[in-house]
């Protein structure tokens, strides 16, 4: 299986254009990219090392934070619709009343 | 010299029941209300229910006729994804329509649907909860937690291109419909999502549609269990294999 998966890979990156990749190995690149760029300014120190080491702990608080962010905003503006629920009621008591008159067995036990 | 008429638009309406003989009913009035100048049959995949769902079904035939109406049922419970495969197979029209029978999903949508389609030539039309429009009745904080939080996961990590992943009232494409449900082997909520997030991979155009959608009110859900877990065992599985 997973030497199967190896194999799929690398056709991935054979015909890179033509293939589509694993959607895990999309992110995966995302995150070696992320990566190299990290080792390449430790090994150059633009910024001072102490602040380098310190950035990938950076990364993922935010992504937290990000994530966090998501779903209270995404509470906090929940669409919600109370007067769709009045107009369903209105809808079923009006096809009891049709269903009922054409003989159809609309009685709830 | 032969003129080619265009050929007519028909919409098959796939209703899975398990236990829902009063919602049936319900629902089959609905979209014959809603559904005016389009042809259309409703198709209801019944899995043995024991509540008499099915002599519903037959005393709505005599009312509505049987061409409009098929009964397809299956001797027991066999599960939601292989009865929509089921009543796919006797599906007569180009277009397939998806929805639950309990009146979460409203027929008066049926009618955006097909305009979206048609205007737009998507091969799928997806209902969205989480848009202008759209909404939600009837769920507690904890309900709308978990799927908010289910929600930026996988938008997060799987990119799919649709706001709504788990919803299930959908208008497809027969061809479409077929060749990507064969390819699907999940269950429950997570089916509707390798639905979606297969097609959006395959490259088919789909667009979305606002819908509200009210908790049952009749009849109770058949889906349960640890819903969490085996929506993050689907969500590996996507990120693996699509
Ligand atoms: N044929 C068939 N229909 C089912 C089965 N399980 C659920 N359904 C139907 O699928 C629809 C959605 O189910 P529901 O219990 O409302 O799920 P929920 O809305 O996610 O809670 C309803 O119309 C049910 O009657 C099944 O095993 N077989
Ligand atoms: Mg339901």
């Amino acid at each position: 299986m997973i030497l199967l998966n190896m194999i799929r890979t690398e056709q991935c990156f054979s015909h890179l254009i033509t293939c589509t990749m694993k959607h895990v190995v999309k992110i995966l690149s995302i995150l070696v990219t992320i990566s190299a760029i990290w080792v390449g300014l430790l090994q150059t120190s633009i910024v001072p090392r102490s602040h380098t080491w310190l950035l990938p702990i950076y990364f993922v608080v935010s992504l937290g934070c990000y994530g966090l962010l998501m779903v209270g905003v995404g509470l906090m503006q929940f669409p919600t619709c109370p007067q769709e629920a009045l107009l369903l009621q209105q809808d079923i008591m009006e096809a009891k009343e049709f269903l009922k008159q054409k003989g159809v067995d609309v009685s709830s036990d | 010299m032969e003129q080619r008429k265009e050929e007519k638009n028909k919409y098959s309406i796939i209703i899975p029941t398990y236990n829902e003989r009063l919602n049936i009913a319900l629902i089959v009035y609905l979209i014959f209300k809603h559904l005016r100048d389009v042809e259309f049959e409703i198709i209801v995949v019944d899995d043995g229910s024991p509540d008499g769902t099915q002599e519903v079904v037959k005393q709505l035939q005599q009312v509505y006729g049987e061409d409009h109406i098929l009964l397809r049922p299956r001797p027991k419970k066999l599960g939601l994804g292989t009865a929509y495969i089921h009543g796919l197979k006797h599906a007569s029209g180009n277009f397939v329509v998806i929805m639950d029978a309990d009146l979460s999903h409203h027929p008066k949508y049926l009618p955006s649907f097909i305009k979206k389609q048609l205007e737009t030539g998507a091969s799928i039309v997806t209902g969205t909860r989480y848009v202008q429009g759209g909404g939600v009745h009837g769920w507690n904080l904890m309900r709308k937690l978990t799927s908010r939080g289910a929600n930026v996961l996988a938008q997060t990590l799987l990119w799919p291109g649709v706001s709504d992943l788990t919803g299930s009232f959908r208008l497809y494409k027969k061809s479409v419909l077929e060749d990507i449900i064969s390819s699907v082997v999940s269950k429950g909520y997570v089916f509707q999502m390798e639905m979606i997030v297969r097609a959006s991979r395959k490259g088919y155009h789909i667009e979305e549609v606002p819908i509200t959608f009210v908790d049952r009110v009749f009849g109770s859900s058949k889906l349960g269990g640890s819903e969490i877990v085996e929506y993050l065992k689907g969500l590996v599985y996507l990120l693996v294999t699509t």
